[in-house]
């Protein structure tokens, strides 16, 4: 069986995707932030800086590892190398959470570098969830499965997208990971109500929160397009659905996720310092 | 109607190609340019991983040569792994056939270099020799030991000036004159550091990476160039951290 309490988890606070950028500041002075998510991906060559950093950092916080890599919704198998690869980071490190992506990225050999939709079907459903069995047996540990920023339908899909994931993590014992910007461009792009998604989202299996900034487009009949672009600052209508799904569900880990056109650390740690005083505002 | 991921990947690689059907808007329409955010995603994601792994390049070219290029690159060779630490392998070979780009002979290895350097950044660690070891060793006994090289060492020769025209464009050193050159990228620290190598210099090294004991090495060496200047040579090793093992016997 899975064991979720052999970790050390997450701290119900605020934390930051890592960018080596930031080393100097974290070490000097993190502020608000009390732990780091890394993606696996930049941790796998065999030495060098970006290993070094990582144990340093380990030393001082809680870390998160996130695959963008694994390609979990693909129709083909799950690449063996990149499993044994993840299995390595996660057994030097002993992360407080390997969490992934409802995506897939890798076909035909060809990796994709983009967390790619799948429909929501039966036939996806076994997939997927054969999928997470054995990356937790390979890792032996639980693991949070995310949900996606969409910016279309498949006409095939049966399930909504909150019961998917919910029939997903009752199939496997995986943990999920919601993340609030990914709803609100999805609602946005889907024409749903994010709220209702919250609403039908399993909170009490949720042990991590993203926040994260998008941009505006629009589709061919002039309709706003988000896009998921992680290279803003967090907008008020997600901070305002943060509140609602932390009034539904309560305090969780919530990580700040700023990917492309990096700010400096203090820009980061403000938006770090915001998350941390809604934390604080939830009833314990 | 149902869209697997073969379609789905075809149709995103190749823009001339239309949207898969049974892909909708919120109402049920054809997704249309929808889908191009995926397939903008796609060749952002992996134009901007090229720009990073390859700068000498990208500044040799400019950005709008650059951008086009990756744009042909990337959908002939999509990264084989997650690893995007590791894309851009097969840029050397594919710069040897692209017409456009045939004017600029020394872009192959160049993006060799870069290749090397990026790889060095992220071998394994190695723990230097002390320089006394090296230097305390009686000069018979030196010459029949084998010296083993740090992982982070790599070794690229060219018969272009790859080190000048890197010099040139990353640290605005003088215009380099026309000369092939053996670069020697080692890694004291955690930046890989670019060293020319002396006439013979290559020789000495790749004879050390295949093993051979450091009295054979530094005679081929001499053989290829009389004078080759040995001190010049270690002192490279040693102040780029490169000597992990002296193996006697």
């Amino acid at each position: 069986m899975l064991d979720a309490t052999r970790f050390t988890p997450l701290p119900p606070a605020a934390g930051i995707g890592y960018k080596p950028q930031h080393f100097a500041a974290l070490m000097q002075d993190p502020g608000s932030v009390k732990w780091l998510e890394i993606h696996a991906e930049n941790y796998m060559g065999d030495g060098g800086r970006p290993l070094a950093q990582l144990r340093h950092l380990a030393e001082r916080f809680a870390i998160s590892v996130h695959g963008v890599g694994l390609s979990i919704g693909g129709e083909t198998p799950l690449d063996p190398d990149h499993l044994a690869r993840l299995k390595h980071l996660c057994d030097w490190l002993q992360p407080a959470s390997f969490s992934e992506h409802l995506a897939w990225s890798t076909h035909d050999s060809a990796f994709l570098n983009d967390l790619l939709p799948l429909p929501y079907t039966d036939a996806t459903l076994t997939r997927v969830g054969d999928h997470i069995d054995q990356l937790q047996e390979v890792l032996g540990r639980q693991m949070l499965l995310e949900n996606p920023s969409s910016y279309l339908a498949f006409a095939e899909s049966t399930w909504s997208e909150p019961d998917f994931l919910r029939e997903i993590a009752r199939r496997t014992g995986c943990g999920l990971l919601l993340d609030v910007n990914n709803v609100f461009v999805s609602a946005t792009n889907l024409g749903f109500e994010p709220r209702a998604y919250v609403d039908a989202y399993p909170l009490d299996l949720v042990q991590e929160i993203h926040l994260g900034g998008h941009d505006e487009d629009e589709d061919d009949h002039g309709r706003p397009l988000l896009i998921d672009s992680h290279g803003a600052e967090i907008v008020d209508p997600v901070w305002a659905l943060y509140d609602y799904t932390l009034a539904q569900g309560g305090a969780r880990p919530t990580l700040i996720e700023w990917d492309n056109d990096v700010p400096d650390f203090p820009v980061l740690e403000a938006e770090a310092a915001r998350a941390a005083k809604h934390l604080q505002q939830v009833p314990a | 109607m149902s869209v697997d991921q073969t379609q789905f990947r075809t149709a995103m690689l190749d823009p001339a190609l239309p949207v898969p059907n049974g892909l909708t808007d919120a109402l049920g329409a054809p997704a249309g340019a929808r889908f191009n955010v995926y397939r903008n995603n796609v060749a952002v994601s992996l134009t901007e991983a090229m720009e990073a792994a390859f700068p000498v390049i990208l500044k040799l070219v400019g950005e709008e040569f650059f951008r086009a290029m990756a744009g042909v690159y990337l959908r002939i060779h999509p990264p084989k792994s997650p690893l995007m630490m590791h894309y851009g392998d097969a840029f050397p070979g594919f710069l040897e056939g692209f017409e456009p780009a045939q004017h600029l002979g020394y872009l192959p290895d160049i993006a060799r270099l870069e290749l090397a350097m990026r790889e060095s950044y992220h071998a394994a660690d190695g723990t230097p020799t002390e320089p006394a070891v090296l230097q305390s060793l009686p000069p018979d006994r030196l010459m029949t030991a084998r010296i083993i090289l740090a992982p982070a060492l790599r070794l690229v020769r060219s018969k272009w000036p790859i080190h000048g025209i890197w010099a040139f464009n990353m640290q605005g050193a003088p215009q380099p004159q026309m000369q092939g050159q053996d670069v020697l990228i080692t890694r004291p620290d955690f930046d890989p550091v670019l060293t020319p190598l002396p006439d013979g210099g290559a020789a000495f090294i790749i004879a050390l990476q295949q093993g051979q004991s450091f009295g054979t090495a530094l005679g081929l060496a001499t053989a290829q160039a009389a004078n080759f200047d040995l001190t010049t040579t270690l002192g490279t090793l040693i102040s780029g951290a490169a000597i992990t093992k002296i193996s006697e016997g």
